[in-house]
């Protein structure tokens, strides 16, 4: 990403009493980028949304707007726009007055607004709407409205809280699609905070990810997911497998009774206890006996349909290795003809295996 | 560029509407410190000052304890509230099942005709229960030559008085039952009786000790029922009046008022954490119960109600018929002479006029403060200490007896050195106070209704410009308007009935219905008392069916989107 930053949140903390909720945290948003904050509840995600929007203050930081420092703005300065997880739309004002609250304290005139409100009733795909009370919508149409009312005075950052946390599952997936498809037509800078690591995946163009008070990590979707940073990130992220081991050479690893090939160890003492750690669907399945690289045997403990695919638990003939699983897709399975019990052997691609090191 | 260490802490500028919300929550607690705790504090050190207002410490103590006249009434008090607590409670109680646990018919009749005490002052059963079995009553043969001046009278005036209240609690606390486990305990075999004493009584303990301690409280702090019927049976009540009015003795009668404010407190605290225990029984996914038809018990319950409503409706027909007959019990002609108040004292009609505008103004007046002020305590941000002070002095006067409050307000508002003292002798001062005395269960109705709103619109308003005045007038008044009419109408009829808030603080300009009551009853003209009683009867039974009616057109007008 080039150019100057739109938003800069500059090493913020934040204290609640003797809690920590936020330690020295800093990130950018560029303009038009749609960035996720991803974590656990208790991150602190939502205190640092809240922080941004000016509905806390920090305890020390500074948050920049277009390197300029705001941290003193009230929110109603700040220009930017928010939806809550619960819409907080006002239950006795119409779709119309709700999408219509904020160009009011604009002092713009009738016409305007009525133009306005029809122009975002069309973008929210609810033209008939206009008339309707906030509790004869249904769940989507209610998040589509407090969007609709968060963009009508043209914020220049557009933050949302657990949006979708509210919905079903399908229509979650649609909307996700729909904010998404919205931001990029109107180009709004976007923060969401959410602890669904599909939708960061899915949505955003670069991901926070935060635990504890503090990040551990921030890239695109796919460096997140393919390049995990920490233990953290790698197990929150995604499913991933975790087995002890000991690091005997450099990208060289003994686990679970097999010597494996591995993704960089750098960093890391030479040698030594360390953690490593692969995703299911990197685990390549092959027949008993079958000669492969990085190859380890192992027993089918148990197999688990799960519609497109099975999730196999596979237990390492070593002793005392913990368990793995590994995403076998259908025909695989009906052409190894596996199932519980079955001795087959596995090959994990040695650029796919992460180590981390072990205390 | 982004190296740079914020070292000072970050702090944000205050928007405009910020400021405001501020400083009216400064000037909240500076009314509430002026309306409440000042004249209490005042109070307190009156009984700690000799008639020079010079410290003696304990010494007004020690002259009302060695006084047996004086403690004795103390004991008094102690014992008619025992007993109407004891009346009271299991007539309560089986009301209150009746109506929520039983398929009794007619339901929503015997709940009206239990509340009909709340609109009447405690004035109202004392004086009909005179008429009843008084000297020259109807009914005296049937009391075998007790007197009904005295303890006796006292104990059923107050328990007319206090039933409504004793049920209010104990119909909550029977609704908050969970079928599931009626099914269970019915499901292992248990008998009905074994179901009542091991689910249903366990299940409204709270609720019963929490009803015992209203009705407690209420008995002691009455000023109304022992002053027309008490006879020679002195309570800490009348006592505080007779020696702050009658004999000008200010000092003991600070520390009678602190005897009467002592048990009132601590039935009060004692109250509120049996309350919050009462909560945490209730839980989200509890299945409400519906009870079966059982043709016995339900006669059986149809019964005792009636036995607890007869003398209810009978009490206050009497009252009525005594205010429209020409002169008992000797003409029981109908007239309405007793109606011509100017035939009995030269104020006429004016202590009823003062009523209502008294009632009128604590309506607007203090509906207006209680909510903004519920509000401001329970949406807007910053100055910790200050909303810290205002939760104490919001819940406190729950705990202060009007009669109480009303002693303090002498001791605050007359003190030569006080700027307010002007208000002293106004309609201005009779609002502050009976705003102040009844300012609690308002604040909680405000507050149970705003909770219920979306915590985030102060801070979507926030986002979208609107400072905060603006969404409070275009969203927070008009959805939360149901608990609005029902804090206004509280605060109207409270302000009707009371007597006990306004005892001292009144000049004749400013003489109330209630007082009228009082000294017309005092002078010998029961007729005219009792035809002012039911004056205060009939209006405040107007508003209540005139809210019914509003609260039925607002529910019709906002159902399209009140719906859920």
């Amino acid at each position: 990403m080039s150019g100057a930053p739109f938003l800069q949140a500059e090493r913020i903390w934040k204290q609640f009493g003797s809690f920590t909720a936020l330690a020295d945290v800093s990130f950018d948003v560029h303009p038009g980028e749609f960035v996720c904050l991803l974590g656990p509840s208790g991150c602190g995600k939502t205190t640092l949304l809240r922080i941004i929007m000016g509905l806390e203050t920090q305890t020390q930081g500074r948050i920049l707007r277009e390197e300029r420092d705001i941290s003193g703005l009230p929110p109603a300065q700040r220009d930017f726009g928010i939806v809550f997880q619960s819409y907080a739309l006002f239950p006795n004002l119409t779709v119309f007055d709700n999408i219509g609250y904020g160009l009011h304290s604009r002092r713009m005139k009738r016409q305007q607004i009525r133009a306005r409100v029809g122009e975002l009733l069309t973008l929210i795909g609810m033209p008939e709407a206009a008339r309707k009370y906030p509790a004869q919508l249904s769940g989507g149409q209610q998040q589509r409205v407090s969007l609709a009312r968060a963009l009508a005075p043209s914020p220049s950052l557009l933050l949302l809280d657990e949006p979708l946390s509210a919905l079903d599952a399908r229509l979650r997936v649609r909307l996700r699609h729909e904010v998404r498809s919205l931001q990029r037509r109107l180009r709004v800078t976007t923060i969401l905070v959410t602890h669904d690591q599909e939708e960061a995946l899915t949505m955003a163009d670069r991901i926070v990810v935060m635990n504890q008070g503090i990040i551990e990590q921030i890239g695109t979707p796919m460096e997140i997911y393919l390049h995990p940073l920490s233990p953290f990130v790698a197990d929150f992220v995604g499913e991933m497998n975790f087995l002890d081991g000991m690091l005997v050479a450099p990208n060289r690893v003994r686990v679970a009774g097999a010597e494996l090939a591995c993704g960089p160890t750098d960093g890391l003492p030479g040698a030594g206890p360390v953690r490593i750690c692969f995703r299911p669907e990197d685990v390549d399945v092959r027949a008993h006996g079958a000669s492969a690289v990085n190859a380890m045997p192992v027993e089918i403990a148990a197999l688990d349909f799960l519609g497109s695919f099975y999730r196999a638990t596979l237990r390492p003939a070593a002793a005392n290795a913990a368990e793995l699983r590994a995403d076998i897709p259908i025909h695989l399975q009906r052409e190894l003809d596996l199932a519980p019990g079955r001795l087959i052997t596995v090959s994990l691609p040695a650029d796919r295996i992460r180590v981390f090191a072990r205390d | 560029m982004a190296t740079a260490v914020a070292v000072v802490p970050a702090r944000r500028k205050l928007a405009r509407d910020e400021w405001i919300a501020r400083m009216a929550v400064v000037a909240l607690a500076l009314w509430l410190l002026v309306a409440v705790a000042l004249p209490l504090w005042a109070l307190l050190s009156k009984s700690f000052q000799n008639r020079d207002g010079v410290f003696v410490g304990l010494a007004n103590y020690a002259t009302y304890f060695s006084n047996p006249a004086l403690f004795s009434s103390f004991w008094n008090s102690i014992v008619v509230a025992a007993i109407a607590t004891a009346v009271v409670l299991p007539a309560a109680f089986a009301y209150a099942y009746a109506l929520t646990r039983t398929a009794m018919k007619a339901k929503g009749l015997f709940n009206a005709l239990a509340q009909i005490p709340i609109l009447a002052p405690s004035l109202l059963p004392a004086i009909a229960l005179i008429y009843l079995f008084g000297n020259q009553g109807l009914l005296r043969g049937l009391l075998f030559g007790q007197s009904i001046y005295g303890p006796l009278g006292i104990v059923i005036a107050e328990a007319f008085y206090t039933f409504p209240h004793a049920l209010l609690i104990l119909v909550t606390a029977l609704t908050t039952a969970d079928a599931r486990l009626y099914e269970s305990a019915a499901a292992l075999g248990a008998s009905p009786r074994r179901i009542f004493l091991t689910v249903t009584l366990p299940g409204a303990r709270y609720g019963i000790l929490s009803a015992a301690l209203v009705v407690f409280t209420l008995v002691v702090t009455d000023f109304g029922a022992p002053k027309v019927i008490g006879g020679r049976f002195n309570v800490l009540a009348t006592d505080v009046y007779k020696q702050v009015v009658g004999q000008q003795n200010f000092q003991i009668g600070a520390v009678v008022a602190m005897m009467l404010l002592a048990p009132a407190v601590l039935s009060f605290a004692a109250e509120r954490f049996v309350r919050r225990k009462q909560m945490a029984q209730l839980t989200a996914q509890a299945v409400p119960l519906v009870p079966k038809p059982q043709p016995l018990g339900d006669g059986a319950f149809l019964g005792l109600c009636a036995l607890v409503a007869i003398p209810i409706v009978g009490i206050l027909a009497t009252a009525a018929f005594a205010s429209l007959i020409k002169f008992w019990p000797y003409n029981l002609a109908l007239s309405l002479r007793n109606y011509n108040f100017g035939n009995f004292e030269t104020a006429g009609w004016l202590p009823y006029w003062n009523s209502l505008r008294l009632a009128g103004w604590t309506a607007v007046i203090g509906t207006a403060l209680i909510f903004t002020g519920a509000y401001l305590q329970e949406k807007t941000r910053g100055l910790q200490a200050v909303r810290a002070v205002v939760q104490l002095f919001a819940m406190l006067p729950l705990a202060v007896p009007g009669l109480v409050l009303g002693i303090s307000y002498i001791f605050f508002f007359n003190h030569p050195a006080n700027p307010l003292g002007f208000l002293y002798g106004t309609m201005a001062i009779l609002v502050l106070n009976t705003i102040a005395h009844f300012y609690t269960v308002g604040h909680l109705t405000a507050t149970t209704a705003l909770k219920q709103l979306d915590s985030e619109f102060e801070a979507v308003s926030a986002s979208l410009r609107a400072p905060f005045y603006r969404t409070f007038g275009k969203v927070t008044v008009p959805v939360c308007l149901p608990a609005i009419l029902d804090i206004a109408v509280y605060m109207f009829v409270n302000a009707m009935t009371t007597v006990s808030a306004v005892i001292f603080l009144w000049v004749p300009p400013t003489r109330v219905a209630s007082i009228a009551v009082v000294y017309m009853d005092d002078a010998g003209w029961q007729g005219a008392a009792a035809a002012m009683a039911m004056m205060i009867v009939y209006t405040s039974a107007t508003v209540k069916v005139l809210h019914v009616l509003l609260a039925r057109t607002l529910d019709r007008r906002t159902q399209a989107w009140r719906r859920r």
